[in-house]
């Protein structure tokens, strides 16, 4: 019975729209023969739906690649510009992701969370002195980490909805409620979907294990939980889990600082709020 | 093996005096192994002459691969005489494209349309087969290996390698090298290089050691500065895949429509002058030349 559901799931998510200021912004760009280059992508890769789209469609097995592709950026180099922009805009021409769902999930507020945890995410693998394309795929897999809870809110709305009311009133943490009214959690619908997409592994892992740190290393996933948290601490939206988790100690290992220092130590981050806002606000 | 170029010309075909000695067709590629096995790389409007060459040989067995989809590649498919012979054995090569998700038999059935093309695909009388490569995935043909790689053009562009009996030829198709899309002061600069380096690699490792390269050279230095983006290389570009590569000649092909052969000729005096310790034979894709490695 699940894995009907999640082979239907599957299905459904393939003609997910986007977010609407992304939708609005590669149409523009698109049309506009002397758009640049970098103004283009930094749209696509901020919106977790064409990242997705174009990430699955890089490492389908049909090209066979050695090694995945885990950023947008690389696929351009990889593929060239003008077809990233090609599906970029097939997945525009699917309309906007609605912001009236019937969950009463609000998505600014989830793409909000996406962004800045990406950028968290980037700035504290900076901060452990990981390779530029390490600090990439923490951007990506920031990005993604809660793809789950945006295709619940489209395709499971009733369900998704009790789970979302439940976490709210008892403080309870979302990937708890979901198990119980929609026998998955986002994390792992996350899995299934980042996994019948072909993403690299430690990107599966990431999405997968982000509230499960127990599970196999992965600085990839570290980085993603705890700019989980200090997004959440400094109320850059909360992907509709109410729940701060306490740096567990592989954690404060791994970054040498509890979540209030590490909050203390990033300093003011409002300018990765305001710059996330830019990419969300019509 | 053998090479015969049929189309050197990019984008259109441009006949007419100015271009009589290098020729006005676009991409169309001859590679005869030692056994005679028969590759055709691209068929763009070079391929007619060729067909009509292989009328002597009847049945045909040609293996066709496709670089891209872009008009000048394919456009001289439904004029490849031995399509409509029975007994002929036509298999046609190429990718899936990423945005439309179609296979490479649609270079073909897209033209063989009632408004395009008075014979429709149904009618065709020899056995036409179509194939899906993948990039680093050999075919065989024969006793030749077949291998393509993703080079960057505006749509999914393969070059392909093609090594038999100790000898090996690469054909880039079209194809522009990366560059930096960002400024060097912007964040992303470095990590963005590091994708372009490590793409430059994987190109050069494709084509090492070649007896033949084929480069698309469509334009000058000069003239890249007003077409970046465009998808094509520069015969600078090429020399310098070429010596990385250590590639024993390099053809410059794909040339720009409106290159007559005089000026191509004054560009490639110019070439030999200013590079002159390349290690590499440098020549000009020309029409109708037979070509022994």
């Amino acid at each position: 019975m699940q894995n009907s559901k999640n082979e239907k799931l599957l299905v459904l998510v393939e003609k997910m729209p986007a977010f609407p200021k992304s939708v609005q912004q590669v149409v523009q760009l698109t049309s506009d023969i002397n758009a640049s280059a970098k103004d283009i992508i930094r749209v696509i890769e901020c919106d977790p739906v064409m990242t997705v789209r174009i990430l699955k469609a890089i490492n389908s097995s049909f090209y066979g690649l050695p090694q995945k592709i885990t950023s947008v950026q690389r696929a351009v180099v990889h593929i060239g510009l003008n077809t990233i922009k090609n599906i970029a805009l097939g997945v525009a021409a699917m309309g906007m992701l609605n912001a009236d769902n019937k969950a009463n999930f609000n998505t600014s507020d989830f793409l909000l969370h996406s962004l800045t945890t990406a950028a968290i995410s980037k700035l504290l693998a900076e901060r452990i002195g990981l390779s530029s394309t390490e600090c990439g795929d923490c951007f990506v897999a920031g990005l993604l980490h809660d793809f789950g809870k945006v295709v619940f809110a489209e395709f499971i709305p009733d369900e998704f909805k009790l789970a979302l009311e439940k976490s709210q009133e008892q403080q309870l943490p979302l990937h708890q409620t979901e198990l119980e009214f929609i026998g998955l959690n986002h994390s792992q619908a996350g899995r299934i979907l980042a996994e019948k997409w072909e993403l690299s592994g430690p990107l599966i892992d990431a999405i997968a294990h982000h509230h499960e740190l127990e599970h196999s290393p992965n600085v990839l996933r570290d980085c993603v939980f705890a700019a989980n948290q200090v997004s959440k601490r400094m109320h850059f939206g909360d992907g509709g889990n109410p729940v701060i988790e306490a740096f567990p100690a592989s954690i404060i290992a791994r970054f040498g600082l509890d979540l209030p220092a590490m909050c203390e130590a990033l300093g003011d981050l409002e300018s990765v709020k305001i710059e996330a806002q830019s990419f969300i606000n019509l | 093996m053998k090479i015969k170029f049929w189309g050197v010309r990019g984008s259109i075909p441009t006949p007419g005096p100015s271009t009589v000695k290098y020729g006005g067709n676009t991409t169309c590629i001859e590679i005869r192994t030692d056994d005679n096995d028969l590759i055709i790389l691209d068929a763009g409007t070079g391929i007619h002459a060729l067909a009509q060459n292989l009328l002597k040989e009847m049945p045909v067995q040609a293996h066709i691969f496709i670089t891209h989809t872009h008009w000048d590649h394919i456009q001289g498919l439904p004029f490849f005489i031995p399509i409509f012979i029975p007994n002929n054995h036509i298999k046609i090569y190429g990718g899936i494209d990423p945005v439309t998700n179609e296979t490479i038999n649609r270079a073909l059935s897209v033209q063989l349309q009632y408004s395009f093309f008075p014979i429709r695909e149904a009618q065709l009388n020899a056995r036409i087969e179509y194939a899906t490569v993948k990039p680093g995935v050999p075919v065989h043909v024969g006793r030749a290996v077949i291998t393509p790689i993703v080079l960057s053009h505006p749509v999914l562009n393969f070059g392909y390698r093609i090594d038999c009996d100790g000898q090996s030829v690469f054909f880039t198709g079209d194809y522009e090298p990366q560059l930096n899309i960002y400024d060097p002061e912007d964040d992303e600069y470095a990590e963005f290089q590091s994708f372009v380096d490590a793409k430059w690699d994987e190109v050069v490792l494709a084509m090492k050691d070649v007896d033949a390269l084929i480069v698309d050279s469509s334009y000058t230095n000069e003239e890249y500065a007003s077409k970046q983006g465009w998808g094509h290389g520069t015969y600078d570009s090429g020399i310098k895949l070429a010596t990385a590569a250590k590639a024993k000649k390099l053809f410059f092909t794909h040339h720009e429509p409106t290159r007559s052969d005089t000026s191509l000729e004054i560009i490639y005096q110019n070439l030999l002058q200013n590079n002159p310790g390349t290690g590499c034979e440098l020549l000009l894709a020309q029409e109708g030349i037979d070509i022994s490695l």
